[in-house]
């Protein structure tokens, strides 16, 4: 009795342990791991010693902080940071207010053909980043486009869409035609949640549909802008699929045109991984700070907001 | 484990005892001659990691014929070509698994060597030298006594053009680069719409075969230190010849391979191409309504005379030092990149030029590619082009020189700017990185 007694009250003790134990290897080998080897990496470099052929002649060694020096000296990386910037600018308040106004129509009373309007704006958001960008691109080439045939037919002009500022008009319309759906559908299922009675009360007040919308709907899905918010945020910091593609169609594109892009081009292109490893760090803690900056402003206010 | 063990033992035996009996005739044949190592210790199965298409059916040849006979078994692994399989090489030897063979382009050799992952088989080569031009052989021995691969494909640069818009704008074939720019303003003249050609940013190895054919030695050795020359005269020559004309306009400032390209190719806006003797299979599929409609001619000369052209692509078949096969590696590459049989097939199934200079004019060289049904003596001719190619000089990290020409060259085209300063950029950044590998580095 008393072994069988001491087994069970081992067994529930070690019970939680082992419920742990899948989770807890899962975030060690594919989580903690990589990171931890990015970060070495991120530290070390390549030493080559003479003419650098043969067996022996490369060997890695300690590079300390060289590797994130050169990443923040090295004005490629800063820019693709500031382009990426000015893309963002343009495509998170453009996506998340039509997603927003989307929304808002759908939810309205007074709207026709809801399910099949709703698929339609969401089906982008099922074609991959890279389709969708090369689907695009053949549509800003002005030789092959069916948009400037029909300009050129009309005798209007046909700018470039390809190059300086309107390249990141084309690159952004690419995110936001994509991406509108998914944002949209978050919001949308925000509003179906939202409890009838309290529109009954608005209505009994006297409030108009316009007074509706703005005072209490969008009020209430808060969280969920927020939560697009934060996604936008994250998905404009890793930009890659879109401006890698247009890259061959055009001269405006650089190899480093966006950060992401640059992680890419040292250790695929150049065949640094060590300098890559450096800046995927500093990018990846650079998205953590924006992002969570981001999300702790917003729940300080709403729980301000909650107070009063 | 131990059961393993055993069973792999309990197959290699069975293995081995079917071949004995199967090869005995053939052993008896060739027991005399100097195999030893991986051939003569059992079969032997290599991996071969290569992108050209029906390679398996070459290889095929290989493992019914020859490789029978020797026991070895070679696999093929299709890859992607160019530089991600460089990366991909790299890091698999990193792990001590690369394959036995890779095949890869000359210029990624050094890359390859400074990173320790292709062995030196001169012992089990040596004899297949005389196949082939002392320039392309060169480029398989960094200028040492290693020999760290066969070489199997080259590109030749030629000048291409559409024989029937020449003659209806009455522009007749450059023979040097001046008369070169002085067709492509010529043409602009009679039709501003249409280009002779264009200055593509995109295509590095365009523009080092360009600069080869100048006399441009882009990296050399001198005792334990490199030098590199990017921005020496003769490639600042090619810059601002292409950057004044993309200046005045005289040729378009546009990247190759895209759909507008392959349009401009196809309806007449452009009307030339300086390309390599591979162009026959890219025309085909860029611009098929132009079929019969094009010739070859020579790539234009710096001054009336001359007779050199660069090279634009082209690739080799090396051993890994991760191979525990060295030997039957090398001689499966020696075979595949000098046995006749062998270079039909690929030339037939793979579609390459060879690098050896007597399949050159045999087999399937004999006959003008489809596309050029017009001009009968098109391989004759490039086989003669083929033998003025000017030596390269490749250096341990062509690709950062590359990726930054990309860079450089995008925005100066882009802009109409002035290309000698693209290429200083292109210059400095090679000197950097191979500073910061610590390389020892003369400018």
């Amino acid at each position: 009795m008393t072994t069988a007694h001491r087994r069970k009250s081992y067994g529930v003790k070690g019970a939680p342990y082992g419920f742990l134990l899948p989770a807890t290897i899962l975030f060690a080998l594919f989580f903690a791991l990589p990171i931890g080897y990015a970060v070495w990496l991120s530290l070390h470099k390549v030493r080559v010693v003479g003419l650098g052929l043969g067996s022996g002649a490369r060997s890695e060694v300690w590079a300390g902080v060289e590797n994130y020096t050169d990443a923040f000296t090295d004005s490629e990386l800063l820019d693709g940071a500031l382009r990426v910037l000015g893309y963002g600018c343009i495509v998170v308040p453009v996506m998340l207010g039509l997603a927003l106004l989307f929304a808002l129509m759908l939810d309205s009373d007074r709207v026709r053909l809801a399910p099949f309007t709703r698929l339609a704006i969401f089906l982008p958001y099922a074609i991959p980043g890279v389709v969708a960008a090369l689907l695009w691109g053949f549509l800003y080439l002005p030789d092959v486009s069916p948009f400037y045939y029909v300009l050129q037919k009309l005798g209007m002009p046909q700018p470039d869409l390809l190059d300086g500022g309107p390249l990141y008009l084309a690159l952004s319309n690419i995110a936001i035609w994509g991406g509108t759906g998914f944002n949209m559908i978050v919001i949308y299922t925000a509003l179906q949640a939202v409890p009838a009675e309290v529109y009954e009360a608005a209505k009994l007040d006297g409030a108009t549909p316009l007074q509706i919308a703005l005072r209490i709907k969008i009020p209430m899905v808060a969280p969920s802008l927020v939560l697009t918010f934060f996604f936008s945020i994250i998905a404009t910091l890793q930009v890659f699929s879109e401006p890698t593609t247009l890259k061959p169609l055009t001269n405006s594109v650089s190899t480093t045109w966006s950060p992401l892009m640059k992680v890419y081009r040292d250790a695929f292109g150049t065949g640094d991984v060590h300098q890559a490893a450096a800046e995927a760090v500093i990018i990846a803690l650079a998205t953590l700070v924006l992002s969570f900056g981001f999300l702790r402003g917003a729940n300080r206010r709403n729980k301000q907001e909650a107070a009063r | 484990m131990p059961n393993t063990k055993r069973r792999r033992l309990l197959v290699r035996g069975a293995a081995s005892a079917l071949a004995i009996t199967l090869g005995a005739t053939a052993l008896a044949a060739c027991g005399s001659s100097d195999d030893d190592g991986g051939t003569a210790s059992g079969p032997v199965s290599l991996t071969y990691w290569t992108w050209t298409p029906g390679m398996d059916k070459v290889v095929d040849l290989w493992n019914k014929g020859q490789g029978k006979k020797d026991r070895i078994t070679v696999t093929v692994k299709k890859q992607a070509s160019g530089d991600t399989l460089i990366t991909k090489i790299l890091t698999a030897h990193k792990a001590g698994k690369a394959p036995d063979l890779v095949q890869a382009e000359y210029q990624a050799l050094p890359t390859l060597v400074s990173n320790d992952a292709l062995a030196d088989i001169a012992k089990n080569v040596g004899d297949a030298r005389a196949k082939f031009a002392d320039g392309v052989w060169q480029q398989t021995t960094l200028g040492t006594d290693a020999v760290y691969a066969v070489p199997q494909d080259i590109g030749p640069m030629m000048f291409y053009y559409r024989a029937d818009l020449f003659k209806k704008y009455g522009l007749t074939v450059p023979a040097t680069w001046e008369q070169f720019a002085e067709t492509a303003r010529a043409l602009k003249k009679k039709s501003p719409g249409t280009d002779l050609t264009t200055f593509s940013a995109s295509d590095s190895g365009l523009f080092a075969g360009l600069a080869q054919q100048a006399g441009a030695k882009w990296w050399t050795t001198s005792g334990d230190k490199w030098k590199v020359a990017i921005d020496d005269a003769a490639t600042k020559k090619v810059a601002d010849f292409w950057g004044g004309l993309v200046k005045e306009g005289a040729v378009d400032n546009q990247p190759m391979y895209t759909p507008a390209w392959n349009k401009a190719l196809d309806t007449g806006k452009q009307i030339a191409w300086v390309s390599a003797v591979w162009a026959p299979g890219t025309l085909t599929t860029a611009a098929p309504d132009t079929k019969g409609k094009w010739a070859m001619a020579p790539l234009p000369q710096w001054s009336d005379g001359e007779n050199v052209t660069g090279s634009w692509g082209g690739s080799s078949t090396a051993v890994t030092t991760d191979s525990k096969h060295k030997e039957a590696a090398a001689k499966f590459a020696a075979w595949l990149n000098t046995d006749g049989d062998a270079l039909n097939a690929l030339a037939k199934e793979g579609g390459i030029y060879p690098a050896s200079t007597s399949a050159q004019l045999s087999g399937a060289f004999t006959t003008p590619p489809d596309f050029f049904s017009n001009q009968a003596d098109f391989y004759a001719l490039a086989a003669k082009i083929a033998r003025t190619t000017a030596p390269s000089a490749w250096g341990p990290n062509v690709n950062v020189a590359y990726t930054t020409f990309n860079d450089a060259f995008g925005a100066a085209a882009k802009d109409r700017s002035d290309f000698s300063a693209a290429l200083a950029k292109m210059q400095s950044a090679t000197v950097a990185d191979m500073k910061k590998q610590g390389f020892e580095v003369s400018e």
